[in-house]
């Protein structure tokens, strides 16, 4: 596979680096936006990622922030140790990066330990394997005392920043994007669209489906390491079904099959969600009705169904933008 | 456009109005899993704030305006909002948040940013060991097993004790451990020191082997569910003595689970709203007028944890955070939870009440000093 390089991805993604890192320093974004950026930048790689399994594949996924958490403790198992074994040394990015792909390799074990025997099943089935998984990666970490059991991982370094957080998120989504337009991308869709059809050409579905999960895993390890070294805390309630149904939610309100669509829903949701703490405080303020923060997840909640009553392909529906558009393929 | 300037015109003039006042922080999960301790914390942080502002403020005549947000009991959301506290709102102080995960993922936060925090009710001893900006307004779990031992060797005069624990649970192991060496350091004896393992159901063999050593307490810290049935078997074998335990009685199925087989038990808890104390009746007296509710202890907690950062802010007089964290550690101060001072790892060093098990309702008992 010839790797296409998006030459307008990557300049919008690096206008938006230098925009946000200038108006940071200027004081025009705080530390709080910028949390929101990053937590925003994770959801995308978690939305991408699984909307390679669920949007182009076709298969039905509820555990994937069972993977993220597999990514997460693993880095941060990796990096703690390693931290705690020499305080601060010149080469720590590296070891950083090493931890995050580690993470990132050992979500994408698992995935394909969990896809050789559950993707022979279809449809509502999977959903209930892939359900179970979530739940069992999530009592695992609970019940795991070297991890730190019910209290949790802490004392995680802080080195998920601005910067690692949008190369990883940018590299994600290019490697998808890649993915997709490939001949196994070919395939993948070819299942969504008929699964007997594709097999009747000759396409070998369970492969594929392996693939799907094994990449959308990997990506899902990347950002759960990326969460635990930014919040500097791994906690097996962070991981279980309720957060797998967020990330899914992005991607049917960004369109499922569109990865521009799972960006914008990545951000749109997150920044939603921060903004009507801050509308309904603004709100409560300006009239004195007592309202408090509480209503805004009722309101979010309207948002949705209304995106599904009037909208239901999503956003995007299954289109792209323009700019993660690659050229068509002879 | 002209509307977003209007708009902005406004907000500028709400913020020089309220340039004066002290904002603080409050942060508990109103929604999601543990929304009732939430609400609790939220009425009681708020509770105390009115009072200080119908005072006329902290200091200098400057009230304070609590800016509380929602954590859902989620650690990626409380660090959200711990960071959106300190750097949207300019927060001089955090009171929050309840439970431990999301604590501690707020409290590096607000050691890096210098911003004193007090949890009310966050007791994994990790939280405070974070920085030197991070308190709490609650005991950590092993001073229960201290309490408890103080409790059982001078009220109940016990001299010889037993202990029954979850070997795979280091809340019930860590106030057995503290039992014991209290009781010990007293002058008493341990007997029997037995463990079970983990979602057991049948603790006959563990009991019968304390019963042999024939202890005149046994010290039971687990939690409600395996506390009525231990409290029914060994009832069953014949022990007719007071059982002693933690705040993980604190149940109304503990009664229901162990029957009349938890009569004679007695367990420490933070606060109960019986004591006779006039500080505590003066507050429950309060909190059913304004929210028609009996306070539980979070409420109580939070209440507390509030006042003990108004207290420091007002003695530190000024906003500065290393001024307010220096005031933090000096504090001596009766609040509804007891007479709290801190210990040199930030946790506080305070009163418990005993509540006995009486006809199958918890009742109040005593206050035990460690």
């Amino acid at each position: 596979m010839k790797l296409q390089k998006f030459p307008r991805f990557l300049a919008v993604v690096i206008l938006f680096y230098a925009v946000i890192e200038i108006l940071f320093k200027l004081d025009v974004v705080n530390g709080y936006l910028l949390h929101i950026i990053n937590l925003s930048l994770i959801y995308v790689i978690l939305a991408t990622s699984l909307n390679l399994i669920n949007g182009i594949t076709g298969q039905f996924s509820l555990g994937h922030m069972g993977f993220a958490g597999v990514g997460a403790y693993v880095s941060a198992a990796l990096s703690t140790l390693v931290f705690k074994l020499s305080p601060s040394k010149p080469g720590d990015m590296l070891v950083f990066v090493g931890c995050i792909v580690a993470g990132g390799l050992a979500a994408a074990v698992v995935g394909l330990l969990i896809g050789f025997p559950s993707l022979r099943l279809k449809g509502d089935y999977l959903a209930i394997v892939t359900l179970g998984f979530g739940e069992i990666i999530r009592t695992a970490f609970n019940n795991l005392d070297v991890v730190g059991g019910p209290r949790g991982l802490l004392g995680i370094p802080k080195f998920s920043n601005f910067t690692t957080i949008i190369i990883a998120s940018a590299l994600s989504v290019v490697v998808i994007r890649n993915l997709i337009q490939s001949s196994h991308g070919r395939a993948m869709l070819s299942i969504r669209e008929n699964e007997v059809a594709a097999e009747l050409v000759g396409i070998d579905t369970t492969r594929y489906k392996v693939m799907a999960f094994t990449f959308g895993a990997f990506f899902a390890g990347i950002a759960g390491g990326l969460l635990a070294h930014l919040i500097q805390l791994a906690h097996p309630t962070q991981f279980g079904f309720i957060k797998s149904v967020e990330v899914l939610i992005m991607i049917y309100a960004g369109g499922v099959g569109s990865i521009t669509g799972s960006i914008l829903a990545a951000f749109g949701l997150t920044f939603l969600s921060e903004g009507l703490r801050l509308g309904i405080r603004s709100l409560a303020d300006a009239t004195g009705l007592p309202i408090g923060g509480e209503w805004r997840m009722v309101i979010y909640a309207l948002l949705l169904i209304f995106i599904m009553l009037f909208r239901n392909e999503g956003l995007m529906g299954t289109k792209e933008s323009k700019i993660i558009e690659l050229p068509e393929v002879e | 456009m002209k509307k977003s300037i209007l708009v902005l015109a406004l907000l500028a003039c709400v913020s020089l109005v309220f340039a004066q006042d002290i904002k603080i922080g409050g942060i508990g999960p109103v929604t999601g899993e543990a929304a009732t301790f939430g609400i609790s914390t939220k009425n009681g942080m708020m509770m105390a704030v009115e009072e200080w502002n119908a005072k006329g403020g902290v200091f200098g005549g400057r009230k304070v305006k609590l800016i509380f947000e929602d954590d859902k009991g989620d650690p990626a959301e409380g660090a959200t909002v711990y960071t959106k506290l300190i750097q949207q709102d300019g927060v001089v102080a955090i009171v929050g948040t309840v439970m431990s995960k999301v604590t501690l993922a707020g409290a590096p936060i607000c050691q890096a940013n210098g911003i004193p925090m007090i949890s009310p009710t966050s007791t994994n001893e990790k939280v405070t060991l974070v920085g030197d900006y991070i308190f709490r307004a609650c005991f950590i779990d092993p001073f229960q097993g201290t309490v408890g031992a103080n409790f059982a060797y001078n009220d109940l005069k016990a001299r010889a004790a037993a202990a029954i624990f979850d070997l795979g649970n280091d809340y019930t192991k860590g106030l057995a451990e503290n039992f014991k060496k209290q009781f010990e350091k007293l002058g008493g004896k341990v007997v029997a020191f037995e463990g079970h393992p983990s979602g057991a159901t049948d603790f006959k063999a563990q009991l019968t082997k304390i019963l042999q050593a024939k202890p005149d307490v046994i010290y039971i810290p687990d939690y409600y569910n395996d506390v009525g049935l231990i409290a029914k078997q060994v009832r069953e074998l014949g022990f007719k003595g007071p059982l002693v335990g933690g705040d993980g009685w604190d149940s109304p199925d503990l009664v229901k689970i162990g029957g009349t087989a938890v009569e004679n038990g007695f367990f420490t808890n933070h606060y109960s709203s019986e004591d006779t104390r006039p500080i505590v009746q003066d507050f429950v007296k309060k909190y059913k007028a304004k929210y028609g509710a009996e306070p539980d202890a979070l409420a109580a907690l939070a209440y507390d944890a509030m006042y003990i950062m108004l207290d420091a802010i007002r003695r530190a007089g000024t906003t500065k955070g290393s001024a307010i964290r220096d005031a933090l550690k000096t504090t001596d101060l009766n609040v509804v939870s007891g007479r709290v001072k801190f210990d040199e790892n930030r946790n506080p060093i305070k009163s418990a009440v005993i509540i006995e098990i009486k006809n199958g309702k918890p009742v109040y008992r005593t206050t035990v000093n460690p």
